[in-house]
């Protein structure tokens, strides 16, 4: 019954003019992939985190151009809030001077590279042979509407994994705590 | 003309190649999880992709995502500090006490 309460704009339409040029495009995602290769680079772990705040924040301006308004905010609040304040912190408890001056890449890299590079040669054959497979019409989702049909789409569609979302953050807090604490 | 959807997953793809690489390459446990949140993100970023295509649901999904994340880092970040109490180091292949 209530599998159709997501309503689903469709509407397609080919000439609407873009939420921003694609000049915003390539720098969002120059920024991203730029500051993503930063993040697994760097020997200081601290920059690696500054740089992986910007990859989330251009993610989150990818959103906006995507008409996702919610999840950017969502990505901005949780993620570059309090994800990375949490990185930050324990960076901050395990740093170790001796650390910086040790090898950062295991003996593996060269292997690990090759078949990290294997897959991403599948990843391109499948997307060069099946381009036609993804349309290029957009739906243009109202960005409005965007909290409202999200919330519905939460608590109606979706509201028993939201459940064992919430029972599963309670393990998360709990096993944290457990973990890290010295004598409980 | 709109930007083809098949952009978003390119650059999501790289973003997933990017994280894999520093999964398999770095010993710092804490750049391991920072990369496992770079393959997390390109995921959302495929999942919002194709929500301008085939509606809401990839946007809710993000969101499930989103929480996924938290739980892991907070559970992944709980376990590098108790194991650093124990043998003062956050190298992945000095955890090696299960290894015979």
């Amino acid at each position: 019954m209530l599998m159709n309460a997501l309503p689903m704009l469709a509407l397609f339409q080919t000439d609407m003019e873009p939420v921003a040029p694609r000049f915003f495009f390539y720098m969002l995602s120059g920024i991203a992939l730029v500051s993503a290769i930063m993040v697994i680079t760097r020997k200081n772990p601290v920059h690696s985190a500054i740089s992986l705040i910007f990859t989330l924040l251009s993610l989150a301006g990818l959103y906006l151009m995507l008409y996702a308004p919610f999840v950017a905010g969502v990505q901005i609040i949780l993620y570059a809030g309090g994800i990375m304040v949490l990185f930050l912190f324990v960076i901050m408890l395990v740093n170790l001077e001796r650390n910086l001056k040790e090898e950062q890449f295991n003996r593996q890299w060269v292997v690990g590279i090759l078949a990290t590079l294997s897959l991403a040669a599948l990843v391109a054959y499948v997307y060069v042979k099946g381009k036609s497979v993804f349309p290029d019409r957009v739906a243009q989702l109202p960005e409005s509407l965007n909290v409202q049909q999200i919330a519905i789409g939460l608590y109606q569609n979706y509201m028993l994994p939201f459940e064992i979302a919430s029972l599963l953050l309670l393990v998360a807090i709990v096993g944290a705590v457990v973990m890290a604490k010295k004598r409980i | 003309m709109p930007i083809p959807t098949v952009y978003y997953l390119v650059v999501a793809a790289a973003l997933f190649i990017i994280g894999t690489i520093g999964v398999v390459t770095r010993r710092n446990v804490v750049i391991i999880l920072m990369s496992i949140e770079l393959i997390l993100n390109a995921v959302n970023l495929n999942l919002v992709a194709f929500s301008q295509l085939y509606g809401l649901h990839g946007q809710v999904f993000s969101i499930f995502v989103m929480t996924d994340a938290a739980a892991e880092a907070a559970v992944g970040l709980g376990i590098l500090i108790a194991f650093f109490r124990n043998k003062e180091t956050v190298n992945v292949d000095e955890i090696d006490l299960l290894k015979w």
